[in-house]
């Protein structure tokens, strides 16, 4: 395979796959941005809430006489 | 402390304005890979929510603008990976509006599908390299990988074009 073949390529493939003129961004994509960053953010719980979480369960049952404290400290 | 400082330590202002400033040229690269502007625009998304998520990472005194097309890069690479097998190329802004005379309407439905038929790795490399005529050195530099990498993705893609193109019943389509 040459350079010659492939210029022929090219020029095949240019011709069935035209290569893009038009790349102008026609809408500002902030809001959708926003959107998603919102979005991201109101699921996101951080790994040491479901640590405490997890702990705060984990006492719960084993120890149901934390509860008291538990609530008294909620 | 300055902008590029501003949004690696997580300042949303910071971030948008970069945001503003480079969504344009993201946008004008993902295109020329996925040649669809719908998902394009959700590529470009995407690709600064990678961007937000890995600021802490960033080096403040790098280029914002090389990295953010890496990441480009990649998020359109794993976008190829996911659609290849479900979709050919997108024929809106895909299709030559004028196609050309000299080759045929079947000829250039064989050839987009068997560009379309590529590996990811291999359509992104040819995609800019034969279709957008991009230099290697850019590519590689988009696509984290060396100069040699991409003339190898390349000519296998080419291998792989013009094995795919003389198969029987795809007659004048060779190339």
């Amino acid at each position: 395979m040459n350079a010659h073949d492939n210029n022929e390529l090219r020029e095949l493939l240019t011709r069935s796959i035209a290569p893009m003129n038009d790349t102008e961004l026609r809408r500002d994509l902030w809001p959708q941005m926003l959107q998603r960053l919102e979005q991201q953010h109101s699921i996101r719980v951080p790994w040491f809430d479901w640590t405490l979480a997890a702990i705060a369960a984990a006492a719960v049952i084993l120890f149901p006489e934390v509860i008291p404290a538990l609530l008294y400290h909620l | 402390m300055d902008l590029l400082e501003r949004f690696a330590a997580g300042d949303l202002e910071a971030f948008e304005v970069l945001f503003r400033q480079h969504q344009q040229h993201v946008y004008g690269w993902i295109v020329r890979i996925v040649r669809d502007s719908g998902i394009a625009e959700d590529l470009t998304v995407e690709t600064f929510w990678r961007i937000y998520r890995s600021r802490a990472r960033f080096d403040p005194t790098g280029n914002f603008g090389a990295w953010a097309c890496r990441i480009a890069t990649n998020a359109a690479l794993d976008h190829l990976r996911k659609s290849r097998r479900e979709t050919e190329l997108p024929l809106d802004l895909a299709a030559d509006p004028r196609p050309d005379p000299a080759v045929q309407r079947e000829t250039r439905y064989h050839i987009r599908k068997a560009f379309a038929k590529l590996p990811a790795k291999y359509r992104l490399v040819a995609t800019l390299a034969l279709v957008e005529d991009e230099p290697h050195d850019r590519i590689a530099d988009a696509a984290g990988i060396s100069v040699s990498l991409v003339k190898v993705r390349l000519f296998r893609a080419v291998r792989m074009l013009r094995k795919q193109l003389s198969s029987p019943g795809v007659q004048g389509a060779k190339p």
